[in-house]
């Protein structure tokens, strides 16, 4: 049964917009309330369509009355902060992340009407160190769980949606576990980074990434909210790629940092308002993470059409290549021709010397046709 | 009158016996900027576990061979206890300071193996912290020795190679050499137990020799975060020198495969089946170790 009134947190970013255009593009779709804190962008609201924006707060009370006064059936959480210049600092994306998250399921737990909520998680909650399993499926956590920043708020928040379906359990509750998100239109960390034409990497170090298209993150989004899984799914395009791999793929110039100057890079990055990565981030572009995603295909019955390599290429699209694989290729080419040039001549004239140079050897007689016979 | 049937002498005698010659240094050199167009492109495929296979055969197989060939004259044998297909356990015993063992390993089942069959290690977890070698271990098919990761090599058919020794048997004092050390949890029983993989022993003679660890630095070890530190008779007295292994003759073994599938997977909870299993793989390795330490004339040749 599709829902009737849905609300979407965090709609003017560009994935929240793009779900609710999507939503509200489908006719059995009564309502789509889009919810932020700030105004979309012009951009992001000619696409809303029918979606109605409420500028609210998810921190304030206000979403309960929103939440009951549309009976609102269907709440998609998305309003989570990855990075803090996104929230203006540290201390409010934690209170957006962590309190906001409270609020808003304190609200759904009161409404009755609320009968399904999709959590728009993320791969971060499993940490990333030497010690982890190449694969993650749903089931392990953390090997060493993550202490600050995006990944942390995550784990709390899972936290919170967990205990909320305890409390509600006739609420259908989604978490999507989402890998990295990458796509020409997408706003994300590795969006960001390898816009820059010179990228830091970690000397030593060759992170293992899994990404996702933004379409086939899109996808998922709409089939969570329109569908009925309940449970935890891991979202990730099939195929993973190194870190130093998608760099040459893009054309960028890495540049391995020792792990110790680390941190004063991301500090000055971070002042120069350029990437704005977190250490827990960081030790993701170390130890790399690639989720399981049988569950994905098989319970929850979607198939990413982008692979992580295709995913990449098609952002690849949107970026000039410092290092153009063209020019690589000419320069490979060209190198050949020469050398089969050069090797041409140099056989004919080391032919030309040996028939000067070497009185020939009688060669020994061949007789054609001729072979040993033995009777039977 | 029937004609005489025409028997080769020599089978294969119609095709011309000279082998293709070689390729000129032309097509060899293009063979090289190929691979370094592909390498700077990104045009290559890595798995999830990070194995590259294009940078596996072009860099460090072609570097470990004349390890292999020359320096220690590796003799496998019984590789026809190694399945040509499908997942298997390979357990071997552990030696030698620096874990050549386990590279020799993998070139032996790579390049001597009619299968040609990729040999995926299972390393310590301190192997993924240090910089450069976890990179690298990864980019070679290793990966963290954990049940995960093992029961989802061997349920994707492939050959998975462990040492459950670890560090107690690559870092042993000389005095100890050929003695197995405690072999873990049994850990890798479970794996093989789940997937029904069979177990394949390996016995390796040869690696305990080239870097003879005469005593163990504690306070250096203690300092570089190190599971010990080596004090051979080269090393670190000669410095980089030192760092020359003994060329040593070396003999990598593969018994015959111990089924584990008759069992079921519900036999990984059995710690009695568990135990048995582990002391069973223990003392075949022990048992190939001793006889072919007799069929060794001596240490070097």
């Amino acid at each position: 049964m599709p829902p009737a009134v849905v609300l979407v947190t965090g709609v003017s970013r560009w994935l929240g917009g793009a779900l609710a255009a999507e939503l509200a593009s489908d006719p059995a779709i009564d309502r789509v309330i889009g919810v932020d804190t700030v105004p979309p962008s012009p951009a992001v609201l000619r696409r809303l369509g029918r979606t109605e924006f409420v500028r609210a707060d998810i921190r304030n009370p206000l979403i309960a009355k929103v939440i009951e006064s549309a009976s609102v059936d269907t709440v998609v959480h998305m309003n989570i902060s990855s990075t803090p210049a996104g929230a203006g600092g540290r201390v409010p994306m934690k209170e957006l992340n962590v309190i906001g998250t409270m609020q808003l399921l304190a609200a759904c737990q009161r409404a009755p009407s609320v009968r399904r909520l999709v959590l728009k998680s993320t791969s971060a909650v499993y940490g990333a160190s030497p010690r982890d399993p190449a694969v993650f499926t749903e089931a392990m956590q953390a090997r060493r769980v993550p202490r600050g920043g995006f990944a942390r708020d995550s784990l709390d928040i899972e936290g919170y949606v967990r205990s909320f379906a305890r409390r509600r359990p006739d609420v259908a509750v989604a978490v999507l576990r989402f890998a990295h998100f990458i796509g020409p239109r997408i706003d994300s960390l590795l969006t960001e980074a390898f816009r820059l034409p010179v990228v830091p990497t970690v000397l030593g170090y060759d992170a293992r990434l899994q990404l996702l298209h933004e379409d086939d993150a899109l996808a998922v989004l709409v089939r969570a909210t329109t569908g009925d899984f309940t449970g935890t799914v891991n979202v990730g395009a099939p195929g993973t790629v190194l870190l130093s791999q998608a760099l040459r793929r893009l054309g960028r110039v890495a540049v391995p940092v020792p792990a110790p100057a680390i941190g004063s890079l991301s500090r000055l990055t971070r002042s120069a308002g350029m990437v704005d990565w977190s250490p827990e981030q960081m030790r993701l572009l170390v130890y790399g993470r690639v989720l399981d995603t049988r569950v994905l295909r098989e319970e929850f019955g979607y198939a990413p059409r982008f692979s992580t390599s295709a995913a990449l290429a098609d952002y690849g699209r949107t970026l000039v290549p410092v290092v153009a694989p063209e020019l690589v290729d000419a320069v490979v080419t060209g190198t050949t021709a020469v050398a089969s040039r050069v090797a041409g001549h140099a056989t004919t004239v080391g032919a030309l010397g040996r028939s000067l140079w070497r009185p020939r050897e009688p060669d020994a007689p061949v007789v054609p046709g001729l072979r040993a016979v033995r009777d039977v | 009158m029937p004609e005489a049937r025409v028997i080769p002498l020599h089978p294969g005698d119609d095709e011309p016996s000279t082998p293709a010659p070689p390729p000129g240094w032309d097509a060899q050199l293009a063979d090289v900027l190929d691979f370094l167009r592909r390498r700077m492109t990104g045009n290559y495929d890595t798995d999830e576990f990070g194995f590259d296979p294009d940078l596996t055969d072009h860099v460090v197989l072609p570097l470990l061979r004349p390890w292999f060939q020359r320096w220690f004259r590796v003799e496998a044998q019984g590789l026809e206890n190694v399945p040509d297909v499908g997942g298997a356990l390979v357990v071997a015993n552990h030696s030698g300071t620096v874990p050549v063992d386990a590279l020799m390993t993998t070139v032996a089942l790579h390049d001597e193996h009619p299968a040609s069959r990729r040999f995926r290690l299972l390393g310590a977890d301190l192997v993924f912290q240090v910089p450069f070698m976890g990179a690298m271990a990864r980019k070679m098919g290793a990966t963290l020795a954990c049940n995960e990761d093992a029961e989802r090599l061997l349920r994707a058919g492939e050959l998975v190679g462990v040492f459950p020794e670890g560090f107690k048997g690559v870092g042993k004092p000389f005095s100890e050499r050929y003695t197995l050390q405690r072999f873990g949890r049994g850990g890798f029983v479970t794996a093989a137990l789940r997937t029904g993989a069979p177990i394949v022993p390996c016995a390796i003679v040869g690696a305990e020799e080239i870097y003879p660890m005469l005593g163990n630095a504690r306070i250096a070890a203690r300092v570089l975060g190190l599971p010990y530190f080596p004090i051979t008779p080269t090393f670190p007295l000669l410095g980089p020198l030192g760092a020359v292994p003994l060329p040593s003759k070396w003999f990598i073994a593969f018994g015959e495969p111990i089924e584990t599938a008759a069992y079921g997977p519900g036999a990984a909870d059995d710690p009695m089946v568990v135990f048995n299993l582990t002391d069973q793989v223990r003392e075949t390795i022990q048992h190939s170790l001793y006889s072919l330490l007799l069929q060794r004339r001596s240490v070097f040749s």
